[in-house]
């Protein structure tokens, strides 16, 4: 899902990071907030973070004949919220974009919009609203899952609004961003869904007290 | 419960190997290259403007970064569980 740098004409440069700025101040902000209030859930904040950047170091292989990486960010979204995963993510992001030529500085905020920003709200979205009605294994697969997933889709849509096909227009590049990130992304998708599973699990046994103070527990 | 945990690990593994056997022969190249690729085709006069500030000089040391990346992560995670698991089970008081 890394636009690479210098890949994206300056006017869309400037939309992306008018859009990731405010997340990166408010996510800020709560971040503080946070840890002044609730020390003890600084580890876990570190967690959501490590497990955004293993999961985005790991280039894995897909049915299409590519690679691609997932993205982590579904369990601190449902810890911590969108705001507080836009900046965890970001900083993921600029490592990659300075040590590994991954990503970029001038695409930092159209990357920091698909992965930190829209893939977290998908998961914080669909956590909030199907949790307690789904058994909870599940809404966390799911949550994990469709925050990968349209991760991608949403790289696919900034692709393609920056560069719509000369005959088919923005429709079709979709589809020819949209076949070489999203479909690729399935199956790391499902992988991230249920490692995510896996990992809160682990929470719920080890970190109970935590998972409690940030309202995620005992529902 | 437990034996759910290792069912989910097989799962992962299988997602994980299958594309090797459905995409036989396949390039297995970065989809961040592919997309690169397909900007060029869409608009074959695009420069980009501005370059990466660092590029790992080969292939092997950007996969040592990676694996950095990757162990870093892991480590905070291990150092997570062990800490937290430690102090679940140490006797009260």
């Amino acid at each position: 899902m890394h636009i690479m740098e210098g890949f994206l004409p300056p006017l869309w440069v400037a939309l992306w990071f008018a859009v990731a700025i405010p997340f990166w101040v408010i996510g800020f902000v709560q971040i503080r907030r946070l840890v002044a209030e609730r020390p003890e859930t600084r580890l876990l904040l570190g967690l959501a973070g490590a497990y955004a950047f293993v999961l985005s170091a790991l280039k894995m292989p897909s049915v299409t004949g590519s690679c691609s990486h997932p993205t982590g960010t579904g369990l601190g979204a449902i810890l911590f919220g969108p705001f507080v995963m836009s900046v965890l993510g970001a900083i993921v992001l600029l490592f990659q974009a300075l040590l590994l030529a991954h990503g970029g500085l001038t695409t930092l905020g159209a990357n920091t919009v698909s992965m930190a920003i829209v893939g977290p709200l998908v998961a914080w979205a669909i956590w909030r609203s199907l949790r307690g009605r789904l058994p909870e294994d599940g809404v966390i697969f799911l949550a994990a899952t469709l925050a990968d997933l349209l991760t991608y889709v949403t790289t696919s849509v900034q692709l393609a609004l920056a560069y719509p096909d000369p005959v088919g227009g923005f429709m079709a590049s979709f589809i020819k961003f949209g076949t070489i990130f999203a479909v690729t992304q399935i199956p790391l998708a499902l992988s991230e869904g249920l490692l995510t599973v896996l990992i809160f699990r682990g929470l719920r046994t080890n970190a109970a007290a935590e998972l409690k103070t940030l309202g995620v527990q005992g529902a | 419960m437990k034996s759910n945990n290792w069912l989910l690990i097989l799962l992962i593994v299988i997602l994980m190997i299958a594309p090797l056997f459905v995409a036989q022969g396949a390039e297995f190249g970065g989809a961040d290259g592919e997309a690169e690729v397909a900007i060029t085709e869409i608009q074959p006069d695009y420069t980009p403007w501005f370059a990466p500030v660092f590029e790992p000089p080969s292939g092997e040391i950007e996969s040592a970064l990676f694996a950095a990346q990757a162990a870093a992560g892991a480590a905070f995670i291990a150092y997570f569980f062990g800490y937290k698991q430690g102090q679940r089970r140490r006797p009260q008081s």
